[in-house]
């Protein structure tokens, strides 16, 4: 694909090149920055599944014998918030992003590397100020802050909730201006836009979500802390205000930030597919424009979160047909992904599992999300399990996914070192069992009339309630096992070679890990990003 | 645009645009406060939006350099404010409709 050679030799490499503390902290290097937004997505998703596990273990009796209802409605909270605002919209994006796409496009770094430092502290400290938010006592309004509960009756900490997750919001802004400057004005000499890996796309649909849709979260969470503070009617009828406007204002933002996570999911998805299927993507303009139709269609879905809000029924049936259209897209992508598959030399690997686990997982979310998208339907399923599940089958089936599935696939890339395949299938195995086992009988829950955020529930509930939580300890002991793995990979694991996979993206004809600098010399780029041939499908580990 | 394209040239802009933009901002705000005091009825709140809107085009036009800039930047302007237009326009029309079919037993 390039005329650039890879060094036979590894000598320095990111990590090596310096060292001490300051040199992590104080890093303009897009590789150490992307590594500390990892540690930071890592212990973040650590307490939020905290708060997932004291969740089921609470549902797993029909009484509420662990804890009362208000310290359930703050687990549940805290759960959304961590998971939501600081791990599923940073993780892929902020992680491989980062890593990657200077990589990809032939570039030494992003095109503001301080601004890139900058947006992992704004990041931590906004993470820090919802922690503090738990250790005060938490905040028990639901992740969607709804009025007028949030602004006249709550007594948990929603102001510093809300300016933490604002704080957080500017991160998320300054990442995805990052990425689409860098994109614009940063690739390799010959690296035209159709040549470009589909991971790139989907970061740059990503990116514009990120910069159109953040700040609105941002005015929204102010107006509530205006409104709560000062009683400045925005949401309070009484003031002159209207609560569906809230619900407007945070599903503006809120329903796109589903495709924050999503879409770069997808990206690390084709990625792997087109690699263990040593084949050209399926419709190459078809994925990358379905990325963009994803974002661009995602802003004008919002309103089916708000049927039974007393919306207008004729907003609601707009709103309906709308939701309906942003699902082409999406299927676009997995009978691209399918076809991509069909007649390819396809390679079971661990990275390939997840993908197949989350095309899987993914159809089973977007399916069920018609479902909710149907306006008489939707009557009987809103704020029930299903929607739990639905949505947990998008952002963790879908998302963590293709995060894990990303990890395994970069991980020689980023550190270097290969890990034991054998545990790592064992592993992405039970994450795929324990995921439905967990999930898939909240749907019938929802189904049968349970509602969601109650920790007590009918008895006639209790056997999916019990499997459900059965399957949610299958998925803990499923995460934490690539956790072991992965980290005795770094000491003991074998040196991995600058191209394990036979891929032919620009970040494989590098060393492994890169020096600070990313490639030795520019890389020129003379083909399309996909282009197999025979020496191409050598594989090495 | 690769990187071994030019960036499009900074442009310097003289000192009297900035005060003559400035000048204004300080009319057009007293323009404001001064029509506050007027009751113009429902147009009350158009009057307002639109010398606001108007003073903002000048600071993102000209403090913000957009006049001056290449057309991907103006096209991202651009992006935003249809971005601001739709959530607005979607969201009133919902508040538009709602009196449109009855409520059952009111």
């Amino acid at each position: 694909m390039i005329a650039a050679t890879p060094p036979t030799e590894i000598k320095k490499n990111f990590f090596n090149q310096k060292q001490g503390l300051a040199s992590w902290l104080l890093t303009y290097d897009h590789k150490r920055i992307a590594i500390l937004y990892l540690l930071g997505v890592t212990f973040f998703f650590a307490i939020g599944g905290i708060f997932a596990a004291l969740i089921r273990l609470e549902l797993a009796t029909p009484a509420g014998d662990l804890v009362d209802s208000n310290t359930y409605n703050k687990f549940f909270t805290m759960h959304g918030i961590i998971m939501v605002f600081l791990f599923l919209i940073p993780s892929i994006p902020a992680v491989f992003g980062n890593f990657l796409i200077p990589l990809m496009i032939g570039a030494k770094d992003v095109a503001f590397p301080r601004l890139n430092l900058l947006s992992w502290y704004i990041y931590m400290i906004g993470g820090l100020f919802i922690i503090t938010v738990l250790l005060m006592g938490g905040v028990d309004t639901g992740w969607t802050f709804y009025t007028p509960f949030s602004t006249s009756y709550s007594n948990g900490y929603v102001v510093a909730a809300g300016m933490g997750i604002f704080i957080a919001g500017f991160s998320s802004i300054l990442t995805g201006l990052n990425f689409i400057v860098t994109i614009h004005r940063m690739r390799a000499p010959g690296l035209t836009w159709f040549r470009l890996p589909l991971f790139i796309w989907a970061h740059y649909a990503t990116s514009m979500i990120q910069v159109l849709g953040t700040p609105v979260i941002a005015v929204t969470l102010f107006l509530l802390v205006l409104e709560r503070g000062l009683h400045i009617g925005f949401f309070d009828p009484a003031y002159g205000g209207d609560p569906v406007l809230f619900q407007h204002m945070f599903w503006f933002y809120s329903h796109p930030a589903v495709y924050i996570m999503i879409l770069p999911s997808m990206g690390v998805v084709t990625e792997i597919i087109t690699t263990f299927s040593s084949k050209k993507p399926f419709g190459y303009t078809f994925i990358a424009f379905s990325s963009v139709a994803i974002a661009v269609f995602g802003f004008i879905v919002w309103g089916h979160h708000l049927f039974v809000s007393g919306q207008s029924a004729y907003a609601g049936m707009v709103f309906s047909v709308l939701s309906y259209i942003v699902a082409i897209p999406s299927a676009i992508k997995v009978f691209n992904w399918t076809a991509t598959m069909y007649k390819g030399a396809v390679r079971l690997t661990t990275p390939m599992l997840y993908a197949l686990g989350f095309i899987g997982l993914f159809t089973i979310g977007g399916l069920t999300g018609l479902f909710l998208a149907s306006l008489g339907m939707d009557v009987h399923l809103t704020d029930t399990y299903f929607v739990v599940a639905h949505f947990h089958y998008v952002m963790v089936g879908g998302a963590i996914m293709g995060f894990l599935g990303g990890i395994h696939y970069w991980w020689p890339k980023i550190f270097g070192k290969m890990y034991n395949e054998g545990w790592s299938k064992i592993s992405a195995v039970i994450i795929f069992i324990g995921f439905n086992l967990t999930f898939f009988p909240q749907f019938l829950l929802g189904y049968m009339g349970m509602p969601r955020r109650y920790h007590v529930y009918p008895p006639e509930f209790q056997v999916l309630n019990v499997l459900s939580s059965a399957g949610a300890s299958v998925l803990a002991i499923g995460y934490l096992i690539p956790f072991c793995y992965l980290l005795y990979s770094l000491k003991y694991g074998p040196d991995a070679p600058p191209n394990p996979w036979g891929a032919t993206t620009l970040e494989w004809k590098t060393q492994s890990p890169p020096i600070t600098q990313n490639f030795e010399v520019t890389p020129v780029v003379t083909q399309e990003a996909y282009t197999y041939t025979t020496e191409e499908v050598v594989h090495v580990g | 645009m690769p990187n071994h394209e030019k960036s499009a040239e900074h442009h310097v802009v003289p000192k009297r645009i900035y005060f003559g933009v400035f000048f204004a901002l300080v009319v057009l705000t007293w323009v404001t406060t001064y029509v506050s005091t007027i009751d113009l009825g429902r147009w009350n709140i158009f009057v307002a939006l639109a010398i606001a809107i108007f003073k903002a085009s000048l600071v993102a036009l000209f403090f913000m350099h957009v006049f001056y800039s290449a057309r991907l930047t103006k096209m991202i302007v651009t992006a935003a404010i249809f971005w601001l237009t739709l959530l607005l326009f979607i969201t009133m029309a919902d508040f538009w409709t709602r009196g449109w079919m009855g409520v059952p037993g009111r």
